[in-house]
C-alpha cells in the first residue's frame, strides 16, 4: 500500500513537472531559470492632456501627460509648480482639490498637507499598453440601470 | 581628485570642452553627471547628446588648470573643499544653481537656443501644455527657457522662494 502511494506521488510529480516546463505560462516566459528573458518593449506614456472620466466619484484622476524626471522630494515638488493654488493662474492647470489642504481631522491648513505631498501615491500616468488581464469593473450607473430594469 | 590624467594632452583647451574633462573630478562626476544620465539630454530617440560645455561655460579657473597643473596650486586650494562631499554639495547646490540660472536668464537662455530654435518649433507637434506656454509667454518674450525649465539636466536644490515654484 505504502509503496503504491509513493509511486503514485512520484508519477504525479513527474507529470506535473513536465507540465510546468512546457505548458504553464509564467511571467518569465520561455527563458530558463538561469537566463534573463527579453523584456517586452516599453509602452508609451499617453501625453494628450485630455482629462479622463473617473470611474467612481472618489477616484484620484489619472495624469493626462508625461511626468518623466519630474522631481518630487524633500527639496521640491515639480507637480505643485503648476498645480498649487498660487501657480494655477499662470499654468492654467487644475488646482489640487481642497482635500489636499486638510489634515486627517478635517482642519484646513495653509499649504498642502504632508500626507498629500507625494502625488504619485494616488495619481498615475496611463500608457498605451494592452491590459494583460481583462477588467470586470462595472460603473455604478450601469449597475443601477440593471437593477432598475429588473 | 581624479584629474590626474591629462599630462599628455597638448590640446588642453580643446580637452576642457569634453565630457571626460568635466567629469574628471568626483565633485562633478558623482553629483551632476550621475544625475544627467537619467535625463533626455543624455540619451534620447534622436541620439543627440548635450555635453556639459553645450550648456555651461567653463569655470574661470578651468584654463589655468588645463594650462599648467603646477601653477594652479592656490586655485586647487581655493576651489576644492567647497563641495568635496555629497553633504557639502547639497548644502551649496542652491548657490551654484542660482549662478547658472542668472547666467542663463541674462543671456536669454543662449545655450539652450543654440540647439532649440524657437523659430523651428512646430507647435502642432508639441503637447498641448508645451504649445500653450510656448505660444504665449515664450513667444511674447516675457519668459525664457530657464524660467520654466529648471532642473532639466540635474536634480534641483531646495526651491523655497524661487520664482515659479
Ligand atoms: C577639478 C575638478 C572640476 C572639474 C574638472 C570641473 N569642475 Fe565644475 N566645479 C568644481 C567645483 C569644486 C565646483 C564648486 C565651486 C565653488 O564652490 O564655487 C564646481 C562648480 C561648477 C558649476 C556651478 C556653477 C558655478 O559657477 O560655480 C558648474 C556649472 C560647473 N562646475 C560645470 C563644470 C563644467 C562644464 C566642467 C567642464 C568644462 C567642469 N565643471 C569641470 C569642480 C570641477
Ligand atoms: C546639444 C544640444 C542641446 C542643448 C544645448 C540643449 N538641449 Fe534640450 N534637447 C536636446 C535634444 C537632442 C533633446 C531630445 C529631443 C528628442 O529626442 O525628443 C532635448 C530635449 C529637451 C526638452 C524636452 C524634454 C522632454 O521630456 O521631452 C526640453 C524641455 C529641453 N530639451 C530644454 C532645454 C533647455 C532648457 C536647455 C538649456 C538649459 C537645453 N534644452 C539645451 C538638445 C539640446
Ligand atoms: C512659460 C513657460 C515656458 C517657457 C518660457 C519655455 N517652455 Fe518649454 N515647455 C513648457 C511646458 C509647460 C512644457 C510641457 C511640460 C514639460 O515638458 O515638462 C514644455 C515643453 C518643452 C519641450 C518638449 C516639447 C513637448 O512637446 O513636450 C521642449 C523641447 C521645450 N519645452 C523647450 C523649450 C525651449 C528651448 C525654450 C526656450 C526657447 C522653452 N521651452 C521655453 C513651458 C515653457
Ligand atoms: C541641457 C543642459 C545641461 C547640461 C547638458 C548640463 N547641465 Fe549642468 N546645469 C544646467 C542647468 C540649467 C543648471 C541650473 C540648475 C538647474 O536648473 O538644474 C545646471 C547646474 C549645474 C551645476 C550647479 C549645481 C546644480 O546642480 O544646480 C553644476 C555643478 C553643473 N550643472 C555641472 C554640469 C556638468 C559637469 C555637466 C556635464 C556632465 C552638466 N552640468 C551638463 C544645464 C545643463
Amino acid at each position: 500500500m505504502k509503496s503504491f502511494i509513493i509511486s503514485t506521488l512520484v508519477m504525479a510529480f513527474t507529470v506535473f513537472s513536465a507540465f510546468a516546463q512546457d505548458d504553464i505560462a509564467t511571467l518569465r516566459g520561455e527563458a530558463g531559470l538561469n537566463q534573463e528573458g527579453a523584456p517586452p518593449a516599453m509602452s508609451k506614456v499617453l501625453n494628450k492632456d485630455i482629462k479622463r472620466k473617473r470611474n467612481y466619484p472618489m477616484q484620484p484622476p489619472t495624469i493626462p501627460h508625461k511626468i518623466d524626471n519630474y522631481q518630487v522630494d524633500l527639496n521640491t515638488n515639480k507637480c505643485l509648480s503648476c498645480h498649487s493654488r498660487k501657480r494655477t493662474e499662470e499654468s492654467q492647470a487644475p488646482m489640487i482639490s481642497v482635500t489636499h489642504y486638510m489634515d486627517r481631522d478635517g482642519n484646513f491648513l495653509a499649504d498642502v498637507s504632508p500626507r498629500r505631498y507625494f502625488c504619485g501615491q494616488c495619481h498615475v500616468i496611463q500608457t498605451d499598453a494592452n491590459p494583460l488581464v481583462g477588467n470586470e469593473f462595472i460603473d455604478i450607473d450601469d449597475l443601477l440601470k440593471v437593477e432598475q430594469a429588473q | 581628485m581624479g584629474v590626474m590624467f591629462w599630462g599628455g594632452f597638448n590640446t588642453a583647451l580643446e580637452f576642457t570642452n569634453t565630457e571626460e574633462f568635466c567629469t574628471g573630478c568626483h565633485e562633478m562626476r558623482e553629483n551632476v553627471y550621475a544625475e544627467l544620465q537619467d535625463t533626455i539630454h543624455f540619451t534620447n530617440r534622436s541620439g543627440v547628446r548635450a555635453k556639459c560645455s553645450d550648456c555651461h561655460v567653463p569655470h574661470d579657473w578651468t584654463d589655468k588648470i588645463a594650462r599648467k597643473m603646477q601653477a594652479s596650486k592656490e586655485v586647487w586650494g581655493k576651489v576644492f573643499g567647497t563641495i568635496d562631499t555629497r553633504e557639502k554639495f547639497e548644502a551649496k547646490r542652491r548657490e551654484l544653481a542660482e549662478r547658472e540660472w542668472s547666467r542663463l536668464k541674462a543671456n536669454d537662455s543662449l545655450e539652450c537656443r543654440n540647439c532649440h530654435n524657437y523659430d523651428f518649433m512646430d507647435f502642432t507637434r508639441q503637447s498641448k501644455r508645451a504649445s500653450d506656454q510656448h505660444s504665449t509667454a515664450l513667444a511674447k518674450g516675457e519668459k525664457t527657457c530657464i524660467d520654466c525649465h529648471k532642473g532639466i539636466a540635474h536634480q534641483l536644490p531646495d526651491m523655497t522662494g524661487v520664482e515659479g515654484w
